[in-house]
């Protein structure tokens, strides 16, 4: 006896009824994140040691600071969606689970945006 | 439903461990590794913006022994997670998935890691004008 509806075979949304939406955005952002990655090791490599100035002076370009926001906000959205997967592989309590998600995404949420706001309001402070 | 006698995903304590199993686990290890090391990404970029004593505080610990070893993790970390992850990618556009292959992009992914991690180290050693 076959245990899929036809409107579940159609749909193409699997068990968990989200279909390849996580998955995608997964490798989407994992896309954006390796130029982005390289050139926030690169630029942290020569500001090794660099004082307060030097780096109100690095953010003070809208370039420096654009990237730095595009790479925080593609870190914490592929940061939540990749511990989504741990959580949901291990955490078998439902009540649990849905603790966990919730956390994360939350944390994930302030973190992200403390790190856009302190990185707006070193731009817009200009160079000291 | 007849119940058949399939065999069951790896059971961990009798799994022979292969550099590809290995591997796999160790991305998703560097990942979670990486989401704490979010943390004193955070850190740094609040205390730069909140003014030059905070930063003073930051750079600090970063810079102690226990700060760059922590920093030097996160490198070897994220190297390793961007290398491998690139490796996962080929794989879902379909490249790369037979054995010998895996292997040899496996190896290539280890080596790849640590000439990264050295080279950004050394080049930051250079930037700040020795130890």
């Amino acid at each position: 006896m076959p245990m899929r509806s036809s409107l579940k075979r159609v749909t193409g949304l699997g068990a968990a009824g989200e279909g390849v939406g996580h998955w995608w955005a997964q490798r989407v952002s994992s896309l954006a994140l390796i130029p982005l990655a390289v050139w926030f090791v690169a630029s942290v490599v020569a500001l090794a040691g660099a004082d307060y100035f030097a780096i109100h002076q690095w953010l003070s370009s809208p370039i420096a600071a654009g990237l730095l926001i595009l790479l925080i906000v593609a870190v914490f959205y592929h940061t939540a969606l990749g511990l989504q997967v741990v959580i949901e592989d291990y955490v078998h309590d439902e009540t649990m689970k849905i603790a966990a998600l919730l956390g994360v995404n939350a944390l994930a949420i302030v973190l992200g945006l403390a790190g856009v706001l302190s990185v707006l309001s070193i731009l817009f402070k200009g160079q000291i | 439903m007849t119940v058949q006698n399939r065999p069951l995903s790896p059971h961990l304590q009798v799994y022979r461990p292969q550099l590809t199993s290995v591997l796999s686990i160790t991305h998703r290890l560097t990942g979670v590794a990486l989401a704490v090391g979010t943390l004193l990404l955070i850190y740094w970029l609040t205390a730069a913006a909140a003014g030059a004593e905070a930063f003073e505080t930051a750079q600090s610990f970063i810079g102690s022994w226990f700060g760059r070893l922590l920093l030097f993790g996160w490198s070897l970390a994220l190297f390793y997670h961007l290398c491998n992850g690139i490796r996962h990618l080929f794989w879902d556009i379909g490249a790369g998935l037979d054995l010998p292959t895996a292997y040899r992009s496996g190896y290539a992914v280890l080596i790849a890691t640590v000439v990264l991690t050295l080279a950004s180290w050394i080049a930051g050693y250079g930037a700040m004008g020795g130890l």
